[in-house]
């Protein structure tokens, strides 16, 4: 077989059912066995999309997305798309071509070092120099991807490397003798996490985007109801537990609840399972929960004790762990005076917002919720959409909530969108845009139309580049440098490219729009009109402890 | 403080590359690197010494030594009992007034004349830091014309 064979033959083998991708130069001999494969090829209109559609088919799916460029642009174009899901911890392959082996390191037309470019933002790279080499180094790559703290793994393969023939020897086993993940705690450490869970008095879990990853919910819920503790999630970590439980207290950190955030801060007990005391989530660090002692379930040993001193670091996979945990612990705890105290603040500062006057954007994503039944899947761009989605969306199930978290991406929710319709065509896929985002990968709604991938973009336009412009307004005295935004006309836009368009300005049309767009069988922007200068709000500012919230009833 | 660490790696292109990244990536100098391959071909030994005054901080790098791919073992020898080299090549000035006098200083040391020509002499030596340090201070009066050094090797 020839490098592209194996290459394809390859990815079936891994289970591949779709790439995302652009052919150019020195991928040709892949794209000439791609027009023969059963492989899935979404054809992209920007290779960025194509990162960011992989990357949102791995988050909505667990599976490890695929995406395909060709050498030199084409390559640097997945750049941020692989830095985005390297941030989050997605499993991903990313396949570049190269230009011909004997001419790397010559300037050759479209070459650049994607090998050395990427290997900061990626898991592991490979440059194959030998096609005997390529099932192993696929085989390897999607091991890799999808094992221990998962994340992006690239292969860069030169066009004559695709060319050489060679026997195809698929290898059954992976042998690396440099990486073997932890996956289950130390039963000493979990006997000591159980002891302190059983002393704690204000415990609270603190949920992060490895359950998610780690498939832990149902054990996370289990954990929780049996030791009655309140939940906090990460953005990353939202879906993990149900929204809608009582135990939950949302989202925390810089724009989380003000209830999360004086519940982490008050905690005697925080056990962290699969997240990473992110500066978002901190705040402060000084000033961070500084009477609670700190269990950490986490895969990733370097994400242990990496801003935050740990009492009780336990490296493992978050089920597992959580699994053992459960068989250790006996007693329920008694935590009902920590809940009158958490209630009172629930009372006393819940999310809120002023309704009237034009259409709040709060007001249509709680309009989203109800019109899908928190049903669908939810991607955002990155900003004030993002944050209002994380805030006013009631996320039940994992994989419902697909958003860039480490990276702040933005342009990312919209092509995420379409791999998350590719991966679960039965679901509705809706992406929560701004109108500055959505017009930064907006040449993905052709690859929509072209592909009848149907997602539902409700952008809230406010003209602004809006979270830009609420730091203006709050620390840098009103003065708007540069985030003004002149906008195109967002229905016509879409009608140009073959979706549908529906402008929103008023606040009564909001669900008849909302419902309109679900009904139509075709890619849909919803151009919601929303108050110009509405703020997210409880907000911490930067640096500041999380329980120094400003705006809202915080 | 100088930490010295052994990383064992596998032997290929690029590994050093990203073992060198994570340090330049957190704006740390490596103030020494020594790598060559072991008894297994497919193996390499590097010596590391790096400058951190952030014990935090390079508990961190350790980790994500240990997360590389191509990383088999990383071990930090700062707290541990270890034996640790460095060889130099000291150019020093060997004309005939200081000759004895250079040839008399050799010998308190640790060093050996390798070559010479005119009054030029090539010095070599092998020791641990302390000794190497010593040597090159003494050395100093002759007027160091050029110093080569391997950088730390360590084994525990």
């Amino acid at each position: 077989m020839t490098g592209a064979q194996i290459l394809l033959e390859s990815l079936k083998r891994e289970g591949v059912d779709v790439i995302f991708g652009y052919p150019g130069g020195q991928v040709l001999p892949i794209f000439d066995k791609i027009y023969d494969s059963d492989i899935r090829f979404i054809l992209v209109r920007h290779e960025q999309g194509a990162a960011h559609a992989a990357d949102g088919y791995s988050r909505a799916t667990g599976k490890v997305g695929v995406c395909l460029a060709t050498s030199g642009p084409g390559a640097t174009n997945l750049v941020t798309g692989i830095a985005n899901a390297y941030m989050d911890s997605i499993p991903m392959v990313a396949i570049t071509g190269q230009v011909k082996s004997f001419l790397i390191g010559n300037d050759a037309f479209q070459e650049a070092d994607v090998t050395g470019i990427t290997r900061p933002i990626t898991k592991h790279n490979y440059l194959v120099k030998d096609v005997k080499e390529l099932a192993r180094i696929v085989r390897e790559a999607f091991y890799i991807a999808s094992t221990g703290r998962p994340g992006p793994v690239l292969i860069d393969i030169p066009s004559d490397v695709q060319m050489h023939d060679t026997e195809f020897i698929w290898p059954e086993e992976v042998v690396m003798r440099g990486y073997k993940p932890t996956i289950f705690g130390h039963p000493g450490q979990i006997k000591k996490a159980a002891k302190l869970i059983s002393e704690a008095k204000k415990p609270i879990i603190y949920a992060g985007g490895g359950i998610i990853t780690s498939a832990a919910h149902q054990e996370l819920k289990e954990l929780a109801e049996k030791i009655k503790a309140p939940v906090v999630m990460t953005m990353m970590g939202l879906g993990a537990f149900p929204g809608t439980h009582e135990l939950s207290l949302g989202m925390l950190g810089m724009h989380g609840t003000a209830y999360a955030n004086h519940a982490i801060m008050n905690a005697d007990l925080i056990i962290a399972v699969g997240a990473r005391f992110d500066d978002r989530v901190t705040g402060r660090l000084d000033a961070f929960a500084r009477n609670a002692k700190v269990i950490h379930i986490d895969i990733d040993p370097a994400s242990i004790s990496k801003n935050v001193n740990v009492d009780i670091p336990i490296v493992g996979d978050a089920k597992n762990v959580l699994g053992q945990l459960l068989q250790e612990i006996s007693a329920p705890s008694d935590t009902e005076e920590w809940f009158k105290t958490i209630n009172a603040w629930r009372k006393k500062h819940p999310l809120t917002y002023k309704d009237g006057g034009k259409i709040k954007p709060q007001y249509v994503i709680e309009q989203l919720y109800e019109a899908t039944k928190g049903d669908a899947i939810i991607t955002t761009e990155v900003g004030q959409n993002q944050m209002w989605a994380c805030q006013w969306y009631k996320y039940k199930d994992p994989r419902s909530f697909i958003s860039s978290g480490g990276l702040g991406t933005m342009g990312f929710g919209l092509p995420a969108a379409m791999g998350a319709k590719v991966g679960c065509p039965d679901k509705t896929v809706i992406d929560i845009a701004g109108d500055g985002s959505i017009q930064m990968n907006i040449q993905e709604v052709m690859t929509c139309i072209a592909n009848k991938i149907n997602v539902k973009v409700a952008i809230l336009n406010n003209g602004y580049l809006g979270m830009v412009r609420q730091w203006q307004e709050l620390f840098y005295k009103h003065r708007y440098s540069q985030t003004t935004l002149h906008n195109p006309d967002f229905v016509k836009l879409a009608e140009s490219y073959g979706a549908t368009g529906i402008r929103v300005t008023r606040k009564e049309d909001v669900r008849a729009a909302i419902d309109k767009a679900l009904a139509i069988d075709n890619t849909v922007f919803i151009d919601f009109h929303i108050e110009p200068e509405e703020n997210v709000f409880p907000m911490v500012p930067a640096g500041e402890a999380i329980d120094k919230m400003i705006g809202g009833l915080a | 403080m100088r930490h010295t660490i052994a990383v064992l790696v596998d032997n290929k292109f690029g590994v050093l590359a990203r073992v060198a990244g994570l340090f330049s990536a957190r704006g740390y100098n490596i103030a020494s690197l020594a790598v060559s391959e072991t008894l297994d071909p497919a193996v390499s030994y590097m010596t590391i010494v790096v400058e951190a005054e952030d014990e935090r901080v390079l508990e961190q790098v350790k980790k994500q030594l240990n997360k590389l791919i191509d990383v088999i073992t990383v071990t930090d020898f700062t707290k541990k009992e270890h034996v640790e080299r460095e060889l130099i090549l000291v150019k020093v000035s060997y004309s005939t007034k200081e000759k004895a006098k250079l040839e008399s200083l050799i010998s308190k040391h640790i060093a050996k004349i390798v070559y010479h020509k005119g009054d030029t002499a090539i010095v070599e030596a092998v020791g641990d830091q302390h000794q190497i340090k010593q040597l090159l201070d003494a050395l100093e009066q002759f007027g160091i014309k050029e110093l080569a050094r391997t950088g730390r090797i360590a084994i525990a």
